[in-house]
């Protein structure tokens, strides 16, 4: 999905233009129009497109719009707001709960998003042949991702509780712990990291292992006869040419980490604050804190573009299969 | 290369073990919370825990069943997630098919507005639409939580639907227009029941998503009239505080369904999910 994503995305300035000879651009808009809609397929095209736009267009570019307008103004469910500058997000930044999410959310997604892409690539990299028993290792794979994440989350944390929690006996009787998992901040936090890093670990793999699987064997054949060792042939063939599928599987858990709420919201009983979890409390739970959850979310969405922009263009991920 | 044989004996039992590692791992939570879920109160809090099952009932199962909150539960999220997918397929398909299929002008920029939107967190938006819905009555009904999981749905759907339609061979829909079909017609005779396989997959992989969703349900849903069961079941651990086997059975009973069709389906929807990542 990121592939098409930042194919279209670049695409978009000049793509368009290059099919199109330099005179119809000069037409204007009206050339465009008799163009574009004089053309039967291209009409039609048209009307099969703008159904799916239009939903997405007014359920999240729109609601986008709104809430960044409504993020200056001090506004109340069912009340008339006014105009208040940047105070919601002077008051956010204030807010120890905000700062304390921000924190968990970006410990959080480091951590996890750098353990799956660690033991996922392990992974890939061992079950990339041949043998017998995919079939199963594919199930293994997809249970944990197909679980719903308030689920998983349940069932971990029954397995973390203390009265009959399997994980809290087990750690209890090693020694590792002096207090029930889950009565604890950052232990909780620890758990999450955990529960996140088995549900989406196998998926990483997946990700990972189909990027290895189009590297051509007779590269690393090449190497061999070369006198390349394992080493070498890992990180001058294996890592260059998997960079882009390394990049995309990076950039959708990090989003993905980044959103995290289900899984603090159900492990830590409402306790543990993400970003996610403080802009639904000021939704949901105080409705007074609605300004200032409307900023957060406005902190989240800008900030999570920024990471998506930070991939594409820092780290190079590959934006165009063209070229 | 010298004993090569007893090197690659030794390479597979250790390669095996690591496959029966993983697999033991992936698996686990499910097998212990099933474990759960089926053992007497007494055994479920013996300590040090039995490994394996020592009892069997299904109290655990017949206290779920007899609960109105989540039966109700299991309809709610039936109805969201399919209804969803069906507006999903019907949105994403004819769009799909204009993507893959026919040129126009701003077709990479119709994708990459679809496609932003997986990039989107979905927390974004819940204050605006919060207040939107309140405005027009939506709060607490099927359709507030229909319509954002559609949107956050549909660039999955239509990123996959747009992978199986490129696939099909172009003549067909050609040889139809040749014999007098509108492109509506060549869509709808020709690619529909070609697609039929792939169109599967993705309705599949949309009915899990919207089923797994939680952030829009806990936002907009506030009576068990609307609740589905991702909501339903983390409010099981304050109705049966100290009942965990129904609370493991309730997690047993909402994930069977996606096992099976997760087992079932696993070829298609591991080609299905990775097509991204092996194109680029």
């Amino acid at each position: 999905m990121t592939q098409a994503q930042a194919r279209g995305r670049q695409s978009q300035p000049e793509g368009p233009r290059r099919e199109l000879p330099k005179k119809s651009r000069r037409e204007g808009l009206r050339g465009i129009i008799k163009e574009e809609f004089g053309n039967p397929e291209r009409r039609a095209a048209y009307y099969l497109v703008v159904p799916a736009l239009l939903v997405i267009v007014l359920v999240a570019f729109y609601p986008i719009a709104y809430s960044v307008y409504l993020s200056f103004q001090r506004v109340l469910p069912n009340q008339p707001g006014e105009f208040v500058g940047v105070q919601n997000y002077v008051s956010m930044v204030a807010d120890p709960s905000f700062r304390e999410g921000f924190y968990n959310t970006v410990i959080f997604t480091v951590v996890s998003v750098s353990l799956e892409f660690f033991i996922g690539l392990a992974i890939a990299l061992a079950i990339n042949r041949a043998f017998r028993g995919r079939g199963l290792v594919r199930a293994a794979i997809l249970v944990p991702w197909a679980f719903p994440t308030v689920i998983s989350a349940a069932m971990w944390r029954l397995m973390f509780q203390d009265q009959v929690g399997i994980v809290n006996y087990v750690a209890n009787t090693l020694g590792i712990i002096s207090q029930p998992i889950l009565t604890d901040q950052t232990l909780t936090l620890i758990a999450a990291i955990l529960v996140d890093v088995w549900k989406t670990t196998p998926f990483m793999a997946l990700l990972l292992l189909a990027g290895l699987q189009v590297i051509p064997g007779d590269v690393y054949e090449a190497a061999r006869v070369d006198g390349a060792n394992a080493v070498q042939r890992f990180l001058l063939i294996t890592l260059p040419l998997l960079k882009p599928a390394i990049l995309v599987a990076l950039l959708f858990r990090t989003l993905d980490a980044y959103r995290v709420y289900d899984l603090f919201w159900v492990m830590s009983d409402r306790q543990l604050e993400s970003l996610s979890t403080y802009v639904y409390k000021a939704v949901r739970v105080s409705q007074l804190n609605f300004p200032i959850g409307n900023a957060a979310a406005v902190f989240v969405f800008f900030s999570a573009f920024a990471i998506a922009i930070f991939f594409i263009k820092v780290l190079g991920m590959k934006t165009s299969t063209e070229g | 290369m010298k004993d090569g044989t007893s090197r690659n004996i030794w390479g597979s039992i250790l390669f095996y073990l690591f496959i029966a590692v993983f697999v033991l791992v992936a698996m686990f939570p499910l097998l212990w919370v099933f474990k759960m879920s089926i053992v007497t109160r007494a055994e479920l809090y013996a300590s040090p825990p039995t490994i394996l099952p020592q009892t069997f009932t299904t109290d655990s199962y017949a206290t779920i069943f007899a609960d109105a909150t989540f039966q109700r539960a299991l309809l709610n999220s039936t109805v969201i997630a399919g209804t969803t997918t069906v507006i999903c397929l019907f949105l994403g398909s004819i769009a799909a098919y204009a993507i893959a299929r026919l040129r126009f002008r701003f077709s990479s920029l119709f994708l990459t507005l679809i496609l932003a939107i997986a990039f989107f967190p979905p927390v974004a938006i819940i204050a605006p639409l919060f207040l939107m819905w309140s405005a027009v009555n939506l709060n607490d009904t099927y359709w507030a939580m229909i319509i954002p999981n559609t949107v956050f749905s549909l660039p999955l759907t239509i990123w996959l639907l747009v992978a199986f339609f490129k696939e099909l061979p172009k003549d067909l829909e050609e040889a139809a227009k040749v014999d007098g079909a509108t492109t509506i017609q060549a869509f709808r005779k020709v690619i529909v029941p070609l697609a039929a396989p792939g169109v599967f997959t993705t309705a599949i992989l949309t009915f899990i998503f919207a089923w797994n969703e939680f952030l829009f349900a806990n936002t907009f849903s506030f009576t068990e009239r609307t609740m589905p069961v991702t909501v339903a079941i983390p409010n099981f651990a304050t109705v049966y505080t100290v009942n965990y086997g129904a609370q493991a059975a309730a997690a047993v009973v909402v994930t069977i369904p996606l096992v099976i069709l997760v087992l079932f389906f696993q070829r298609r929807i591991v080609s299905g999910l990775t097509a991204g990542a092996v194109k680029g």
